[in-house]
């Protein structure tokens, strides 16, 4: 897959989370999850399982820990799936 | 105020129900497949679409059945009393003069049952998800609320099996008297779930023989009541003090004017499921003290009364206690005749009817006792089984009684605007 297409997904799987979707239109690999799209954290745990399901992969949970920006995300689902 | 109950959400659909003798009980078909005893039960309509429509995506995902009651009840009551929901781009404003206490019974027994209990089973604990504790927090209700209106006095969740509601409301209502909030939002929530019923089904203290009429189900002080009808639902009012209302001009429905909350011990015939009858009468005199109000002045009684053996005990409890004989007895009616027992909730949905009934100068019917049970048979004409315009009452008692035996009672005064009455 891509890395567009596997940004943009992250972007669908992100939407519900994020109060200003404009935010989320905007959004690039640079963007912080949590600083940038105030994303709760406590909800970065449903973020990781539907990633897991939209992916049809197992994400770590120190794998997870790394995570900060969207593209930390599409960069470690894109190693995963090849 | 606000409510959502089995025979209608919003004040204007409960009014026109009550009034109506409407019915909210129907037939479950998830209870006949569950081989229930107990088929029926009074569930708030289309209720699943009513949240969708208060609550973006994100929050649905985190309210189950009983917070959704809670949470669109409280939602209406706050906009009903005046107030704005606040402004979703404003993350920096609390009103730290408002509080809430909202219970329920049982709680969030459905997330339970279908989430926690089959994921943990199957050892996929992680992939459970964030939002399980938030629901299944006994104080799942209020702390939904607290953060949807900002509210930044005490918010907290009490539980007193089926005096809940109400106790909720003389909870809170004590916290403004001691001069800790100027505003309170209280109420209480069940959800509706085979999971929350099967325990009352199992005791078989719920209606059986009325699965082929549902509506004939829930049948307080009748002859042949036959167990209680489960309901759910939810309801919040907003309670403020009065100094505080009449400054901002706010409709003043009704003044709290007594209140009580006590327990008979289980002593002297109470136990975990029946009542002290002395507890009872100690808890009715004791709001009527706490008020100032003679027994004389009661003008009507929304019982507790939900269609089990123990019916002709509270009409006798309540005679007892106010030293008024039949031919000289309030009006009394049952809102669980037609909303069934909405266990957690019932105190505070049949406080919202009673008040309604109050500042509307009505008294509902009492259906499905057209056969008063014969042991209260002397109070029949006391009973109104079509709607009674009355105008002039003045002095309303609600009371409910729970599991564990426990009470709580309140005064509901008419309020003309200051006028002592």
């Amino acid at each position: 897959m891509d890395e567009n297409k596997i940004l943009e997904e992250i972007k669908n799987i992100l939407r519900p989370y994020v109060k200003d979707g404009a935010l989320l239109d905007q959004a690039t690999t640079e963007t912080h999850i949590l600083d940038d799209l105030k994303v709760n954290s406590a909800r970065l745990v449903d973020v990781i399982i539907k990633c897991e399901d939209i992916f049809g992969l197992t994400i770590e949970d120190d794998e997870a820990d790394r995570i900060r920006t969207i593209g930390d995300a599409v960069k470690l689902i894109q190693e995963k799936l090849s | 105020m606000g409510v959502a109950a089995p025979n209608g959400h919003g004040l204007e659909a409960f009014e026109k129900a009550l009034r109506e003798g409407r019915s909210g009980i129907r037939f479950v078909p998830q209870l006949k497949e569950l081989n229930f005893g107990c088929q029926i039960g009074g569930i708030p309509a289309n209720f699943e679409e009513i949240r969708k429509s208060y609550f973006d995506f994100e929050k649905l995902m985190s309210i189950n059945d009983n917070i959704g009651f809670c949470s669109v009840s409280a939602v209406d009551a706050w906009k009903d009393a005046g107030f704005d929901l606040p402004d979703p781009d404003d993350d920096e404003t609390v009103d730290w003069d408002t509080g809430a206490i909202l219970g329920c019974g049982i709680g969030g027994m459905d997330t339970i049952a279908e989430k926690v209990v089959p994921t943990v089973k199957e050892g996929r604990v992680r992939r459970m998800g964030s939002r399980i504790v938030e629901q299944v927090m006994n104080s799942g209700t209020s702390a939904r609320v607290g953060g949807l209106l900002g509210l930044g006095n005490q918010v907290t969740s009490n539980s007193a099996a089926c005096s809940t509601g109400t106790e909720a409301i003389a909870d809170s209502a004590w916290r403004i008297r001691h001069g800790l909030a100027k505003r309170m939002l209280a109420g209480s929530s069940e959800g509706a779930s085979p999971f929350i019923w099967a325990g009352f089904d199992a005791m078989r203290v719920i209606a059986r023989k009325f699965n082929d009429t549902p509506e004939a189900g829930s049948r307080p002080m009748s002859a042949t009541a036959n167990g209680f009808v489960p309901g759910s639902g939810g309801a919040a009012l907003v309670l403020e003090d009065l100094e505080t209302a009449l400054k901002r001009n706010a409709r003043i429905y009704a003044e709290i004017a007594g209140i009580a909350v006590n327990c008979g011990g289980q002593r002297s015939g109470g136990s975990m499921t029946a009542p002290n009858p002395e507890g009872v009468r100690r808890c009715i005199l004791g709001a009527l003290a706490d008020g100032g109000i003679d027994p004389g002045e009661i003008d009507a009684i929304n019982g507790h009364l939900t269609a089990t053996f123990a019916d002709p005990y509270e009409v006798k409890n309540w005679s007892r206690a106010l030293k008024r004989d039949p031919d000289d007895f309030p009006w009394i009616n049952s809102t669980k005749s037609m909303i069934g027992h909405c266990l957690g909730a019932a105190g505070s949905i049949e406080s919202v009817a009673a008040v309604l009934q109050l500042y509307r100068g009505f008294l509902h019917p009492s259906i499905n006792c057209e056969d008063i049970h014969p042991d209260i048979e002397a109070f029949t004409d006391r009973i109104p089984r079509k709607v009674l315009d009355f105008p002039g009452m003045r002095i309303l008692a609600k009371a409910s009684f729970g599991f564990g035996d426990v009470n709580s009672c309140i005064i509901f005064k008419k309020w003309e605007n200051g006028k002592e009455i």
